[in-house]
């Protein structure tokens, strides 16, 4: 694996995004939005007697983990759809790229897109909301570093996607989270999901992270039941989304659809 | 000395047989015309060359390593260019030349691009978006590109394809000066006859998948008896020559 093609995709992107205010949107946008609608809403529930719960804290800290996860997940396929769309996908693979490299790319791509969103949501919900984020020390880490994970295995996944059914497959790249929300117990506990629900919601590392963040809210302790869990859960989704990334990539190559890939 | 080996590659996709065990070498330093009608299987085998379509089977061999093995060292001294295939046009021009830079291990990014942006004459569009150029110019950003990483194969896929014939011939210049100053091979592929007739010292004639001919121009138009290439052409794509 060489620095240098790392580098220079990881700047490819860093040069759009310097300049375009579609993809600065696409990176703060939402967060901030959901971020002003969630605390307005947890500082209205803040007035019902929530048992002692501080549910500005849990709501935010929510949608901050959900931001996480979505960004995470988001940089990984719309860096692939951006050569796609650019027609520049065959340019790329015709250096001496490796597809592991073009991976790692990508994927440094998301940490940058995801300090950026929790620079930004932080500092809002600490002006705003008085929430401050690093208020449980270094408990909270190990379960964003599964959210990151967990992101870039959904943006293999969803890039494996497109890559065998094309453009036509692109909504993915900003939705496919979406269909594993209800089940992640992003907002609410798993005990809420019918008995069905949440065994199929327990194979997803998101819901141990949004469990595991909801304990540490509650009593400052690192739950390393949901921690082990999300590892665990996080370590099969991401060998599975390389597998899948891989037959897929190598499919297209042994179908000649690199380059008519639209 | 061969620098191109290509040994029975074949390309099947599904029922239909792209590329039909070919066989053929290249040598160093010249510039070789791939030819023969739509669907004969110039791309296919120019997209085999850079492993971006996996062959059914035979072996491409480059600079005497095998692309199986080696792919990384192969790619790095090869390069292609295509006017059906795009540089992004929402970076600057100087953005995509420093990416492929970067990509390809330049050394010194800012020399090389000044340097070949001087011998393409668009060092005055290097801070202009690339959206923002004609075809003329995107094509010439296109071969400062393929030149970045001082490749010792280029692979030209109608090149000159969509430009006028002023543009055309000034690029047709262009090919002849990097074969000669920087010792290049080319293998290209065009359907402008009378073009490769003016550049090419050599030329491989596919039809259906097959090599159906492969010499000198100038030997090929005297063997079939016509008065220039593109009546050669002609019977090929005609399939009065078998």
């Amino acid at each position: 694996m060489k620095l240098h093609r790392i580098n220079a995709l990881l700047f490819r992107h860093l040069y759009l995004y310097k300049r375009s205010v579609p993809r600065l949107m696409d990176i703060f946008f939402w967060p901030v939005v959901e971020l002003i609608l969630w605390g307005f809403i947890s500082l209205y529930l803040g007035r019902f007697n929530m048992n002692g719960v501080n549910i500005v804290t849990v709501l935010l800290g929510a949608i901050i983990f959900w931001d996480i996860l979505s960004q995470s997940q988001r940089a990984v396929s719309v860096a692939f759809l951006e050569d796609v769309w650019e027609r520049n996908l065959l340019n790329i693979f015709v250096s001496p790229l490796t597809i592991s490299e073009f991976v790692v790319a990508t994927v440094l791509l998301g940490w940058v897109r995801v300090m950026m969103v929790g620079v930004v949501m932080g500092i809002l919900a600490s002006a705003l909301y008085h929430l401050n984020i690093f208020q449980f020390g270094f408990s909270l880490i190990p379960f964003v570093m599964n959210l990151l994970l967990f992101g870039w295995s959904a943006g293999l996944f969803a890039t494996a996607i497109i890559l065998r059914y094309g453009t036509a497959a692109q909504v993915l790249a900003f939705s496919l989270l979406f269909l594993v929300q209800p089940l992640s117990a992003v907002f609410y506990p798993v005990s809420i999901l019918p008995i069905g629900a949440q065994w199929i919601a327990m194979l997803l590392p998101s819901t141990h992270v949004f469990e595991g963040m909801r304990a540490v809210i509650a009593t400052g302790k690192v739950p390393y039941a949901n921690l082990g869990w999300a590892f665990l859960t996080n370590a099969i989704c991401l060998f599975l989304s390389i597998v899948y990334f891989s037959h897929m990539f190598a499919r297209v190559k042994e179908e000649g659809r690199l380059i008519k890939l639209d | 000395m061969a620098i191109l080996e290509v040994h029975h590659l074949v390309k099947k996709f599904k029922t239909d047989t792209a590329v039909a065990g070919i066989s053929f070498e290249i040598e160093e330093g010249k510039i070789t015309g791939l030819l023969g009608p739509n669907g004969a299987g110039k791309t296919t085998t120019i997209l085999m060359l850079l492993d971006v379509i996996t062959p059914t089977s035979g072996t491409i061999r480059m600079f005497g390593k095998d692309m199986r093995h080696d792919r990384e060292a192969i790619l790095s001294k090869v390069n292609f260019s295509s006017p059906y295939v795009a540089l992004p046009s929402n970076m600057r021009v100087w953005e995509n030349l420093a990416t492929f830079a970067r990509l390809y291990g330049v050394r010194d990014v800012k020399r090389k691009i000044e340097a070949l942006a001087d011998f393409f004459e668009i060092r005055a569009l290097l801070h202009k978006m690339t959206s923002a150029l004609s075809t003329g110019q995107l094509t010439r950003l296109n071969l400062t590109k393929a030149l970045l990483n001082d490749p010792k194969l280029l692979l030209l896929d109608e090149p000159t394809a969509s430009l006028d014939p002023d543009i055309a011939d000034r690029t047709r210049t262009l090919f002849k000066r990097i074969q000669k100053e920087w010792n290049v091979t080319i293998l290209y592929t065009s359907h402008n006859m009378a073009e490769v007739e003016a550049l090419c010292e050599r030329v491989i004639f596919l039809q259906a998948g097959k090599i159906v001919d492969d010499g000198k121009p100038q030997e090929l138009i005297h063997k079939y008896g016509h008065k220039d290439l593109n009546e050669v052409f002609l019977s090929i794509a005609r399939n009065e020559i078998t």
